[in-house]
């Protein structure tokens, strides 16, 4: 079986941005068949309330370890249930679910804006040590601690803020022509905003380069069975954004 | 051998089904679950042709339950047939294919198209809150719900059960009225129309404005409903609405179902089904109990009715 749903054990908690948290869990089954751009449905209590799973990107997956690493943003009831979780407590881990990144490339860009670069974080340690660059966004200086993530694994790492208090002023999608203009790139791989994802999408396409985006939706069942979460493909046929994806090529669900 | 039943023909190995639009079509939780230790798996409404389903966010959480939008995509009964039906034979427990359509026409030919090998029985689904021609507005007249049984029993061999709307003032007139018409089961209860406002947008939550409740804060509703339903008919009930687990179920076949399913329990925990089965098997045992039909419709509940 590859997808099971398992008591994982935390084995850490910590606080590494504003109202960002950093989960390492203990999950050797989940660990062994993740592949990055998957997800790991949550339970954030035992009770009713709140009733569904919360899913969260894999931000990072040891097989040898057997351990799973989730970074994400504290905004609402379930996730700052999350956020008391200590070391030594258990949570009820469904996984991996969803289809991940493609990793047949030789010089990648990966392009997220704020939480969507948890999975990039993954995708970039397991594309290492080929040449892996990064082009990430956030609001202003204090949300780029991914920079100190993504240090190990990435080549060049560009940055854009929205108030210019680190990297280019401005979003992702301002910086990204000039990248893809430098020819350097065979790959693509964006998480973020639905527009950001979009415009990745155009603007790779326009330089022939092969893009997958990994997309976002309100979810309950996780496996492709609730219909909560499907999508019109550009070919007109319906996708399941947690079970088709959430990473698709871009030209399966924009028209580029 | 102690949860057995036989549902208007539809021999199941335990009396725990899986509530339509909950499961998929099956193999979506075949990772998580043993298919085969089911009572039964209802597979997602289906219609004469390929619906899309509602624009818009589908589902909210609300507290304990959850409205849902779907608005019914499924791939259309052909596709099911070619592609989906031929994967589900491999399983050994029932498939019912619950079926919807806009005209009781539809109702009829669906129940035609489907009455081949493989398809255990048909619910006829009169009873979904979010699509705008048929759904709904068969399950909550009389007249027009035994309409579509009629279609639905003409045009079949297989058992055909009829899911009610809880939304409607007497559900033990709509009961007999589907059982007079020849139903030969009935199931509730769907979802509860309900709504969700986003108070910094001061827009409804969902895109289709509103939805269907379902979900623990259902079951006192769902019981009620089962209990009343029960004393109304001769046919077997399948009772469901917010089922977490076998205590949960134990309620409604005391109120008189002879079979429950899970629904929303599947989302978070997609065992739901096999361990409500345990559960029950287990509450027979501490009561020294035998079979689960020791259990069926025995509430004491002292008005006479
Ligand atoms: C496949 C997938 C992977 C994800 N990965 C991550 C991740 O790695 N890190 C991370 O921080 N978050 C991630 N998310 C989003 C995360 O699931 C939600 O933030 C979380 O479920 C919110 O739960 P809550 O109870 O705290 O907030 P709620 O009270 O449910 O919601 C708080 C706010 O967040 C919005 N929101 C909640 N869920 C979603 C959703 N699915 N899509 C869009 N908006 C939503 C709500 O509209 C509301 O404004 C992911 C979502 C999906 C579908
Ligand atoms: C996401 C979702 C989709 C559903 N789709 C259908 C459907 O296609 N046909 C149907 O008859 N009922 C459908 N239902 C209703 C359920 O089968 C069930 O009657 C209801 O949810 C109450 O049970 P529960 O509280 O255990 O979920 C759906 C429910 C949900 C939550």
């Amino acid at each position: 079986m590859s997808k099971t749903v398992s008591m994982a054990l935390v084995r850490d908690q910590k606080t590494i941005g504003p109202l960002v948290k950093l989960l390492t869990l203990e999950a050797p089954e989940i660990a062994k068949n993740a592949r990055p751009g998957q997800f790991v449905h949550l339970r954030v209590n035992d009770g009713p309330a709140p009733l569904l799973r919360r899913p969260l990107s894999l931000a990072g997956a040891d097989a040898g370890q057997g351990t799973l690493t989730l970074i994400y943003r504290i905004v609402g009831q379930g996730t700052a249930l999350l956020a008391r979780l200590k070391t030594g407590d258990r949570v009820d881990c469904m996984g991996p679910l969803g289809a991940g990144f493609d990793l047949d490339c030789e010089r990648p860009l990966l392009v997220g804006g704020g939480m969507g670069l948890a999975p990039l974080l993954y995708l970039a340690g397991a594309l290492c040590p080929r040449p892996v660059a990064v082009l990430m966004g956030g609001r202003s200086q204090e949300e780029l601690f991914w920079q100190g993530l993504f240090a190990e694994a990435c080549r060049h790492i560009h940055i854009t803020t929205d108030d210019g208090s680190l990297g280019r002023r401005g979003v992702t999608l301002d910086l990204l022509p000039e990248l893809l203009a430098g020819g350097e790139f065979d790959r693509v791989a964006a998480c973020g905003p639905r527009l950001m994802l979009e415009g990745a999408g155009r603007l790779a396409a326009r330089h022939k380069i092969a893009c997958q985006v990994s997309l976002e939706d309100y979810m309950a069942c996780g496996v492709g069975a609730c219909l909560s979460c499907t999508c019109a493909g550009a070919d007109g046929r319906r996708r399941k954004v947690c079970a088709d994806g959430p990473v698709f090529w871009a030209g399966e669900v924009f028209a580029l | 051998m102690m949860l057995n039943v036989d549902l208007a023909g539809i021999p199941m190995k335990t009396p725990v089904m899986t509530a339509s639009g909950t499961f998929g079509f099956g193999p979506e939780y075949a990772d998580f679950v043993d298919l085969n230790r089911l009572g039964a798996i209802v597979v997602k409404g289906t219609t004469l042709k390929p619906r899309p389903g509602n624009d818009g966010r589908r589902i909210a959480e609300t507290p304990a339950g959850m409205l849902n939008a779907i608005g019914l995509e499924n791939p259309g009964v052909d596709e099911f047939l070619a592609h989906t039906l031929p994967k589900l034979q491999g399983i050994d427990t029932p498939v019912i294919v619950n079926i919807s359509g806009n005209t009781v026409e539809e109702y009829g030919e669906l129940a035609a198209r489907l009455d081949v090998s493989g398809v255990a029985g048909i619910e006829i689904n009169i009873s979904c809150p979010n699509v705008k021609e048929g759904g709904i507005a068969f399950g909550t007249s009389c007249a027009s719900a035994a309409a579509v049984v009629k279609a639905v029993k003409g045009n079949t061999a297989k058992p055909v059960i009829t899911k009610l709307s809880p939304n409607v003032t007497d559900i033990a007139e709509m009961a007999r009225a589907v059982e007079a018409a020849g139903t030969d089961a009935i199931s509730l209860i769907n979802t509860l129309l309900g709504m969700a406002i986003d108070i910094h947008s001061w827009r409804p939550v969902l895109g289709n404005v509103v939805g269907g409740l379902s979900g623990p804060a259902v079951k006192p509703v769902a019981v009620r409903m089962v209990w009343q339903v029960a004393r109304a008919v001769r046919c077997p009930v399948i009772g469901m609405g917010g089922i977490m687990t076998a205590r949960d179920a134990v309620e409604f076949l005391l109120a008189g179902a002879s079979a429950v399913a899970v629904g929303t329990a599947n989302f978070v925990n997609p065992r739901a089904g096999v361990e409500v089965a345990e559960g029950i098997r287990d509450y027979l045992a501490e009561k020294g109990l035998t079979h689960v039909r020791q259990l069926i419709g025995r509430v004491n509940d002292f008005t006479g009715r």
